[in-house]
């Protein structure tokens, strides 16, 4: 037992590959492609069987149009820095495809300005959405729920706020985030100074609660089912339609600990809410901005929820900068 | 190497040492570093100015041992400093007596001339300054008198904002012909791309080595745009690009000019702003929020008059690389990273010849 508590799998079992249900007669098997390899070290942090992989036409549009962004993304890189390969790895971070300047509005810009983001965004677009579909496909063919389907719809509901729907309202695809890594961060720090700091947005505080809420019940969680592990209660699901001591203690544990306790099923309820919410109130909040509020400071101050600092404002009130420095005389 | 009773005795008595040692090592560590900081204090001791209202967080942060240390350079300057020689009428002028004096200056007397003169060559580190009549340095030289005239005269409201403190040469220069901290045009800075795609992105001095646009002390320094983008009510309808409604490129243009200027003057957001209400007229500012503004057009009136004028004098080396556009200024030029330049140290004070285009007032 002592050898198997660790945040690695430590004892590993290997037999022939499983290659898994198909009662739809053949034709799931068929898709399922790549020969199946066994990883020592992947099986320290999950399962130990790499493949097959049921890509199908799905998966295979999903990851051509994902790659065609991908490349189209880093040669407009390249061009930037005159195709220098050294300047390209140096300057990689700061690097980006960026959404066409402003006055191009929700016109085809020109490929140099703009064009090749549109384009490449397309193609995005239908990656996300194919990949979005074929987690419904695999989902439906498993005869499982459609749970992960959703909540993945949630993720993306945020992703077409932030580059479709949002620069549609504001009439100007220069609203869009640009593809690259500090310009992105930089484009959030803007969006949030150009419309009066999003901290005062509700929605954006919502979305705040439900991602810490997330990471809060994932620990609890994940830390309860590990503490009853030694009763059996890795096995929720036997737990959950034939309740043992198992659940009967984490259950008692989080009842005397605050009063309240989820039950085996519904906290796997909870976490998957938290966890949807935190994009959908997100992708809400940023829909609004600039659409319905352009300065959510003021609108905050509006709706009283923004408190007023009325004390002295500069540090003459405070001290003078010659005490500061250490010249006084 | 041990004895026999000794490795027997070991045999026989298996211990694991390992876990307690690592046990001890770590909370004995702990206990040590913890030890340190109680008996030594804090390595990184820091100072803060506090600049706003209780509960909202303002403050400027310094560590103590820069605080302690002054800008080296105040003490060159005290050194090239002398008291006026206060003049008692009927002395020679140094527009009879010298050559080559500067427009302005003509009426001077002799001695203060020369006192003039002696500082000038030092602080701008040219030791023949206004020898040669034909050296564009001696072109330039009369310029700048005038600028720094106009400078303490005009823009008293932010050099002298908190008491008297002026500009001379010495506050750019430092003993070097030209000035550290000068800017010039660098936008595009990408290449086979057009506008906002073109301008920004790169590790560049002017972006403050961050990916916002470079083109931010162009556009506001030179070109004189429109700093403010935050709307002043809740809602207010417009399109990005159209009607001078401010799109999120502005933002960041004006993010990259705003690290500018706390970069250049040693101090963070709060110093001006409260945080959580950017913009002026939120009522959340403080009164260097004002002296700032002051620079920004002053600085926008010296590059427009003064220093982007000077690309037909300078000589090619002197240039920018990309536009052989003349050296500009900013707001580092002078300040040099601390809040004040020269941390507040009087330099106009003997200088009442640099303080006005009017006659020096020698307070005889």
């Amino acid at each position: 037992m002592a050898e198997y508590q660790n945040i690695f799998t430590q004892v590993q079992v290997q037999g022939p590959p499983e290659m898994g249900l198909d009662d739809t007669g053949g034709r799931l098997m068929s898709e399922r492609s790549g020969k199946p390899s066994f990883s020592k070290l992947i099986g320290w942090i999950g399962n130990a069987q790499i493949g097959p992989i049921n890509l199908g036409m799905l998966g295979v549009i999903s990851l051509l149009t994902g790659t065609l962004w991908f490349v189209i993304v880093g040669f407009n890189m390249l061009a930037q820095v005159g195709w220098s390969i050294p300047e390209f790895l140096r300057q990689l971070f700061w690097l980006a495809l960026e959404p066409p300047g402003p006055e191009h509005g929700l016109s085809m810009p020109p490929l140099n300005d703009g064009g090749w983001y549109i384009i490449s965004s397309f193609f995005l677009l239908v990656a996300v959405l194919a990949w979005w579909a074929r987690s419904y496909q695999l989902a439906a063919s498993h005869k499982m729920g459609k749970h992960v389907f959703w909540a993945f719809g949630s993720a993306i509901w945020l992703f077409l706020v932030l580059g479709l729907f949002r620069p549609v309202l504001m009439g100007s695809w220069s609203e869009a985030v640009p593809y690259g890594i500090f310009p992105h961060l930089d484009w959030t720090t803007a969006f949030s100074i150009r419309y009066g700091n999003l901290y005062y947005n509700p929605f954006h505080c919502l979305s705040i609660v439900f991602l810490y809420g997330s990471v809060l019940l994932f620990a609890m969680h994940g830390a309860t089912i590990l503490a009853v592990t030694r009763f059996g209660g890795d096995r929720e699901l036997e737990q959950i339609y034939d309740r043992g001591t198992a659940s009967e203690r984490a259950a008692l544990f989080w009842r005397w600990t605050m009063g309240f306790n989820a039950t085996m099923e519904g906290i796997h309820r909870w976490a998957w809410w938290f966890a949807v919410l935190t994009p959908i109130t997100g992708g809400i909040g940023i829909l609004l901005t600039g659409t319905v509020v352009d300065n959510w400071f003021i609108w905050a101050q509006e709706h009283n929820f923004a408190p007023m600092y009325d004390g002295s404002y500069g540090y003459e009130n405070y001290g003078s900068y010659e005490a500061f420095i250490g010249q006084e005389d | 190497m041990f004895p026999k009773w000794f490795d027997k005795w070991n045999r026989d008595n298996p211990k694991d040492i390992y876990r307690p040692a690592i046990a001890i090592g770590v909370v004995g560590g702990a206990v040590f570093v913890a030890a340190a900081l109680v008996a030594g204090g804090q390595p990184y001791a820091t100072d803060s100015m506090q600049t706003g209202p209780r509960g909202t967080g303002m403050s400027v942060p310094e560590f103590k041992v820069d605080l302690a240390r002054p800008d080296p350079y105040i003490e060159e300057f005290l050194a090239s400093t002398s008291a006026p020689v206060v003049p008692q009428g009927g002395e020679e002028t140094a527009g009879d007596a010298r050559e080559n004096v500067p427009p302005g200056l003509e009426d001077l007397t002799v001695e203060n001339y020369d006192r003039l003169l002696a500082a000038m060559r030092e602080w701008t580190g040219i030791p023949d300054l206004f020898d040669d009549l034909d050296s564009y340095q001696t072109s330039v030289g009369y310029l700048m008198i005038g600028m720094t005239q106009n400078i303490n005269e005009e823009w008293a409201g932010h050099v002298n904002a908190n008491k008297e403190v002026g500009v001379t040469c010495a506050t750019c220069h430092r003993g070097q012909p030209v000035p550290e901290n000068i800017w010039f045009k660098i936008s595009p800075v990408n290449e086979n791309v057009e506008g906002w795609s073109a301008n920004q992105n790169r590790v560049t001095m002017q972006s403050q080595y961050t990916s916002l646009p470079s083109d931010a002390l162009e556009k506001y320094l030179l070109d004189g745009e429109t700093i403010a983008v935050h709307d002043l009510e809740s809602r207010v309808a417009g399109v990005p690009g159209e009607d001078g409604y401010p799109g999120i490129q502005q933002a960041e243009r004006t993010y990259s000019l705003m690290n500018y200027v706390s970069n250049s003057l040693g101090v963070n957001c709060l110093f001006c702003h409260n945080s959580r209400a950017f913009y002026s007229a939120s009522g959340q500012i403080t009164p260097q929020w004002a002296t700032a503004t002051l620079g920004i057009q002053m600085v926008l009136e010296l590059n427009n008059t003064y220093l982007a004028p000077l690309d037909g004098i300078l000589p090619e080396h002197r240039l920018g690389p990309v536009y052989a556009d003349a050296p500009k200024a900013a707001c580092a030029t002078c300040h040099k990273g601390y809040q004040q330049p020269l941390q507040g140290t009087n330099v106009i004070g003997d200088w009442p010849e640099l303080a006005s285009t009017a006659e020096p007032d020698y307070g005889n």
